[in-house]
């Protein structure tokens, strides 16, 4: 079917128009939700089968050929991302249920919902540069309505400024795009490599330097990297947690894939010094990310500067560039999205059983919720990268491949990051779960074993992508294959 | 909120407010080979109900012409997807289109384009967004 890899971004359009129609009837919408959400998941599923037989998928929109129309890419990279997208929509979904409240449903946040992952499924399926700022658009769009759906004071507060830092940078995106454009005379991906690699005889040129670092402004912004992260922690903070999961897990590794992509692909000429200058922020991410994860004591706060340093931990792989560092990096930002969506769920839910984010003021939760406290353990040990779960594999392959390019400090920071990362979600561990149990508050309202279900299925999947890593290795190494070779995704989209 | 009695352009928007529709039509439908579209047409037509809502208020406006917005918008979104969508029927590329010319008596010589129908979406999600944000800052007295 020559249409296949359009599927995960045409099916949440459609979805989300046909339940701007269904906003009276919550049920209803809910029902079309979990159709068209599965629907979305089986065609990446078979996006992955495809280009797992046939190689990089390429489809020009409109038949006008590539390099002049534009072209959506499908590699085994962007369909992983794609595929990982949509197992947390839907896991999201079932946990939106329960927990964002009927005056949210009336209120247009299914087919929101659905906008947003037609941006970021778009965002990681597009091959065309001004085509990636589009789905940028849409996925921000469809971020600021659910940061502010609701309408409290923090949402109102924090929205401002998520609006003023995106609209910023948005503005920066296209003002790169267009320097970009002005330099190589092309928009498509594939033809941009091509072009700027026959620039770059000896050495690539200054001004293309010049235009990578634009881009790092730009996309480290989304991506929260060391400088740029200073908006995340309070704008994160302000949604419910379903709505959290979602920005946690999916906007910011859309920001680290756009570096991945464009740093692979198009400016991996001049290694001395784009590289360096990613691999340097990297690092600081972690640092800082770790910093902050240590000293809040709030379990928010805490899994949102995680975020930090999982960004730090995959761009310090893709700096590092070499094979195994590649394949772990997309182990890496895999397994990233799936655990941040169930942490942050998880957190959801401790936070509406104490009614407080703040770990002094609760204790003892797992005398009456231990399978929370046991799906929660499993979950932070997955985070910091105890085998066999999924974050050791990763993070061994980025280690590995920093050693091995003599890249021995930033190695050993990542190395060290994993035990303060330990530290810091055992902190939520010890302090939360373990200890007395205060006096009896009275009887839970939230339904907690329904919302128990989502994060119960990401950490089964994040053991299972560890424990069966074997399975997974020969996809995850023919997505690092087509980074670390541009010539391979040219050739499928230019069909030379 | 106290209506004033602003003869002058209660008098012209009768009389302008069919030639703006018109207008809007000729340029929805001069779009593709000429300046125009469902972008521009569908901006031109919540423009001519901008000027109605100027001159009487939302409440006559909204007897005037009973519809909701948002659900315009989901149709012109419908439509827009349904008519790209089409060519998954064909197994060819996504937003490929068709066109063919035909002879009709009195216009000559006319190209009919799938793209218009996709157009037609655009214009209707065009009208219904603006409608919706203005309406939005609107009420809000």
């Amino acid at each position: 079917m020559t249409n296949l890899i359009i599927l995960p971004i045409l099916i949440p359009l459609l979805t989300g128009a046909v339940l701007i129609c269904l906003n009276k009837s919550i049920m209803a919408q809910r029902i079309v939700a979990v159709f068209s959400s599965i629907a979305a998941m089986t065609a990446s599923f078979f996006i992955i089968k495809k280009v797992h037989a046939d190689g990089v998928q390429a489809l020009n929109m409109g038949s006008w050929d590539a390099p002049f129309g534009i072209t959506l890419v499908s590699d085994m990279f962007s369909a992983l991302l794609v595929f990982t997208t949509n197992i947390i929509a839907f896991v999201c979904l079932l946990y939106s249920f329960k927990s964002i409240g009927d005056q949210r449903e009336k209120h247009y946040y299914y087919p929101v919902f659905f906008f947003l992952l037609v941006g970021v499924n778009g965002a990681f399926t597009t091959g065309d540069i001004f085509n990636l700022f589009v789905f940028f658009e849409v996925m921000l769009m469809s971020s600021y309505v659910l940061l502010v759906l609701g309408g409290t004071k923090i949402q109102l507060r924090e929205s401002i400024k998520y609006l003023l830092v995106n609209v910023i940078s948005s503005a920066l995106f296209v003002i790169a795009v267009a320097y970009l454009y002005s330099v190589v005379g092309t928009l498509n991906m594939a033809h941009i490599s091509e072009r700027i690699d026959e620039l770059s005889g000896n050495g690539m040129p200054g001004i293309i330097t010049v235009i990578a670092v634009m881009f790092l402004i730009v996309f480290g912004l989304k991506g929260a990297i060391f400088p740029l992260f200073f908006w995340m922690p309070g704008s994160y903070y302000a949604p419910p947690a379903p709505v959290l999961a979602l920005f946690g897990a999916l906007l910011t590794k859309v920001g680290v894939y756009s570096i991945t992509r464009t740093y692979t692909l198009f400016f991996y000429h001049d290694q001395e010094f784009t590289f360096q200058l990613l691999s340097i922020l990297a690092i600081l991410s972690i640092v800082v990310g770790v910093i902050g994860a240590i000293a809040y004591w709030d379990i928010k706060k805490i899994v949102i500067y995680n975020i930090i340093v999982a960004v730090g931990v995959i761009l310090y792989g893709v700096s590092v560039m070499s094979p195994d560092s590649l394949t772990g990096s997309v182990y890496y930002l895999v397994h990233d999205m799936i655990i941040k969506a169930a942490l942050f769920l998880l957190v959801g839910i401790m936070i509406s059983i104490t009614g407080t984010s703040n770990l002094n003021h609760f204790s003892g939760l797992i005398r009456r919720y231990p399978v929370l406290a046991w799906t929660f353990f499993v979950a932070a040990l997955a985070l910091a990268g105890i085998p066999p779960l999924s974050g050791f594999v990763g993070k061994l392959l980025i280690v590995k491949g920093g050693f091995e390019e003599q890249s021995f400090l930033g190695a050993a920071i990542v190395l060290m990051s994993s035990l303060l990362v330990l530290f810091s979600i055992m902190k939520i561990f010890i302090n939360g779960f373990w200890g007395q149990q205060p006096a009896d508050k009275g009887e839970v309202k939230a339904p907690i074993k329904w919302l128990l279900v989502s994060p119960v299925i990401l950490v089964a999947i994040s053991a299972l992508f560890g424990i069966n890593s074997e399975a997974f290795l020969p996809y995850i190494s023919q997505a690092a294959d087509t980074l670390l070779n541009p010539d391979i995704y040219i050739k499928a989209v230019l069909k030379e | 909120m106290k209506k004033t009695n602003n003869i002058i352009l209660e008098s012209a928007i009768t009389l302008l407010l069919f030639f703006i529709v018109l207008f809007s039509v000729y340029i929805f439908t001069a779009g593709h080979y000429y300046p125009g579209g469902g972008f521009i047409g569908g901006l031109m037509t919540a423009g001519a109900i901008v000027l109605l809502l100027i001159t009487y208020d939302i409440k006559t406006v909204q007897q005037i012409l009973p519809v909701n917005y948002r659900i315009i918008t989901a149709i012109g979104l419908l439509f827009a997807i349904g008519t790209s969508a089409g060519a998954l029927f064909f197994d060819v590329p996504f937003l490929t289109h068709v066109f063919t010319h035909v002879d009709l008596p009195v216009l000559g010589d006319i190209s009919l384009h799938t793209a218009t129908l996709f157009d037609l979406g655009v214009y209707f999600v065009v009208v219904g967004v603006t409608m919706t944000i203005i309406l939005t800052i609107g009420e809000d007295e």
